[in-house]
């Protein structure tokens, strides 16, 4: 499980310091990844891949950047596929009682928001176990949004706004969105690596009595992670209806478990205290690559679910044996060099 | 001894350091500089996907979800038909029926160059914008079992009102006109069911021989699990039930199989749409008296005869076209580029061996 920098991990919570074995590989593999699928279909290395593999990653991308924090802290936010179908309901049906576009969209992300201070609420404050907490919410969040919608799929958005939404950057194949996706990552970056915010995370991480003794407000912390939580839910909620045309009441159903296998697989410890968000963008990219690849070459889902499962179990096995050979290996030298002396 | 170790592994660990970030940075300029490439490529791509296709068109099934008995059935036509008219044959498809897991799918296609996309659309919004991609890159989309606005024609199996009035004739046959029945359905926003519902809904409030009140309706997500336990709410909650309605292959055969295990068997009538293999016990053991569908496999058959129509351009989807459809026939569009398969067929104990063919 342990990389190179457990012990000192509080202090190495700075991102060059963090670059490590594993990210490397995982980039690595997300290259060869690339490379394969373009020797093998001559159309995917076109800009109608990067257009759609974005738009479809944009939703995963968004919500692990949150849950790398929660999951860093030692907790866990089940609940957010569930605060996205609400948000994307809610905008759904104020659309169809023909309110403001920009109003139901205000109060989609605010839906989404409330949700997530909800769970905090729960959490810090009641002293629930989020486990439990957001088990609880992924399905009253998930009736709530059946309440607000019914059983009818919405897809009268105005025009201007679901086409800004498929939008592409010029001829590069980029959507526009993915700009804000990008200043979210950055944002994302500063205050895990690059802030004492960050770095009181990661204590909690390892130890909440200790992360309480040097002064990190766990409480507090706790709640503001999943406000942060539920307000990307809320904006992904409105992406999701605007990007499908569509907002159901059973709309991202199941996704949190596609973000956390995501998270997990870019080096997050699922017992927090260690995590990078630059292993977890490479761990999106990579999962959401072989899927548009496969699709390509028309492999079955079956397969499909067979091979990222596979991954993520080698993901969190690799890097333990990697260690266990190491230590045998420095424990072989230590022989020779007591035998030489 | 361990002190000297470690100091080691520093200079090690440094360099390791400056390898990858030398590693990451030019992985970022290769794909700077391959995303320039690439807005070159995708022209002479296209052409070399059109010189292809010229000979022979590509269809593609995109069913609702895979790994569904009824799935399997429609897609043996297709197959079918796609073989004898040359055509080159896929089927893909999400493993759940979510609204949006088909447009990945969809995707694909578009890149792949399809020219004939067949889709039973799961959301009638969600597909849309995804298929106009299609429409616009010069693909036929047909809609079968489960239309969509965006698609130049859609093959449904019967007529929806007679789906409806079948399965409604069929439980009157059993219980007579009154008492309390129910509906178990697919998904919530499953466009076939709730036309079928709500034409069963009408029929019920104009028609004066049926006075039965629907006390519930209720919906099994073409699960298996899910429907035997919404069946099992439904007799405990409704103990007075005289019948239950289940339009959909999973719940009608998940519900049989709870209550061919109950005390209700035999007493609650069930009716719906189911595939002959999989009722045939049901039927046997008594607990099912009639049943209804359609041949999958001709709905696919049909659609991928329309496809190859629409692709060579002898037909355009507008009402009063002819086209040839194989073994079944000629075939004229009707209103709203609609074609429609055939009449219900409806299962009892007396036919129920005859259509064994029907199974997967």
């Amino acid at each position: 499980m342990t990389t190179t920098n457990v012990a000192s991990g509080i202090g190495k919570s700075r991102l060059w310091q963090r670059i490590n074995l594993r990210d490397v590989a995982m980039l690595l593999a997300l290259v060869v990844v690339i490379v394969l699928n373009s020797l093998a279909r001559d159309n995917f290395a076109t800009t109608t891949t990067v257009g759609f593999l974005l738009l479809d990653v944009i939703p995963i991308m968004m919500l692990a950047l949150p849950m790398a924090f929660i999951i860093i802290s030692a907790e866990i936010d089940l609940s957010v596929a569930s605060m996205v179908g609400l948000s994307a309901a809610t905008v759904g049906a104020l659309v169809l009682r023909e309110e403001n576009m920009l109003v139901a969209a205000v109060v989609g992300v605010g839906v989404g928001t409330v949700a997530g201070a909800f769970n905090g609420f729960l959490v810090a404050y009641l002293g629930l176990p989020s486990l439990a907490a957001t088990i609880g919410t992924l399905a009253l969040y998930r009736g709530l949004a059946l309440v607000v919608i019914g059983d009818v799929s919405v897809g009268s958005f105005p025009e201007e706004w679901t086409g800004f939404v498929q939008a592409r950057l010029g001829a590069t194949g980029v959507p526009i969105v993915t700009l804000a996706v990008l200043a979210s990552i950055a944002i994302a970056i500063i205050i895990l690596h690059f802030s004492s915010f960050g770095r009181g995370l990661y204590a909690l991480g390892y130890s909440q009595e200790a992360a309480r003794f040097v002064g990190v407000n766990v409480n507090q912390t706790k709640f503001w992670l999943f406000v942060a939580s539920g307000f990307v839910a809320g904006l992904v909620g409105l992406y999701w209806a605007l990007r499908y045309a569509s907002a159901r009441s059973d709309s991202a159903s199941g996704l949190e478990l596609t973000v956390i296998a995501a998270v997990l697989l870019g080096g997050v410890s699922i017992f927090g205290g260690r995590g990078s968000i630059p292993g977890v963008v490479i761990a999106v990219l990579l999962i959401a690559t072989i899927t548009y690849g496969f699709r390509l070459q028309r492999i079955s889902d079956v397969v499909l679910v067979i091979i990222t499962g596979a991954l993520l179990i080698a993901s969190v096995v690799a890097p333990s044996y990697f260690q266990r050979a190491r230590e045998w290996w420095r424990g072989l030298n230590r022989h020779k060099n007591s035998l030489a002396s | 001894m361990s002190v000297p170790t470690t100091d080691q592994r520093a200079p090690w660990r440094r360099l390791l350091s400056v390898v990858a970030l030398g590693a990451s940075a030019t992985v970022v300029l290769a794909g700077c500089a391959g995303g320039t490439t690439e807005e070159a490529d995708p022209a002479p791509a296209d052409d070399a996907e059109t010189s292809v296709t010229t000979e022979e068109f590509s269809i593609t099934f995109i069913p609702k979800n895979l790994n569904n008995p009824y799935t399997t059935v429609t897609l043996q036509g297709g197959e079918e038909a796609s073989a004898e008219l040359g055509l080159v044959y896929n089927a893909v498809g999400a493993l759940d029926a979510a609204a949006d897991s088909q447009v990945p799918f969809i995707q694909t296609e578009v890149q792949n160059g399809t020219d004939i996309i067949v889709i039973a659309a799961n959301d009638p919004n969600a597909v849309c914008s995804a298929l106009e991609e299609a429409r616009a890159g010069g693909a036929k989309i047909i809609t079968f079992d489960s239309d969509a606005e965006c698609r130049d024609l859609f093959v449904n199996q019967v007529d929806q009102t007679e789906v409806a009035l079948g399965q409604l004739r069929q439980l009157f046959d059993q219980i007579g006109g009154t008492g309390e029945i129910a509906i178990l359905s697919a998904t919530a926003n499953a466009p076939n069911q709730n036309s079928w519902i709500a034409a069963m809904r009408a029929e019920i409030e104009s028609n004066p021989d049926y006075e039965w009140e629907i006390v519930a309706e209720v919906y099994g997500d073409d699960e298996d699990a899910k429907s035997f336990q919404e069946a099992q709410g439904l007799l405990q909650a409704y103990p007075d039930l005289k019948g239950i309605i289940s339009p959909t292959t999973v719940g009608i055969a998940a519900t049989a199989r709870y209550l061919s295990q109950s005390v209700y068997k035999g007493q609650v009538a069930l009716v719906g749409l189911g595939l002959p293999p999989q009722m045939k016990e049901f039927i046997k053991d008594g607990t099912v008296t009639a049943f209804a569908l359609w041949d999958p496999s001709e709905l696919a058959y049909l659609a991928a005869y329309a496809g190859q129509a629409l692709a060579e351009g002898s037909i355009t989807g507008v009402e009063g076209e002819t086209f040839d459809a194989g073994k079944l026939g000629s075939y004229t569009i009707g209103a709203n580029g609609t074609v429609i398969v055939g009449p219900l067929l409806e299962f009892n104990a007396g036919n129920i061996d005859d259509y064994d063919y029907i199974s997967f």
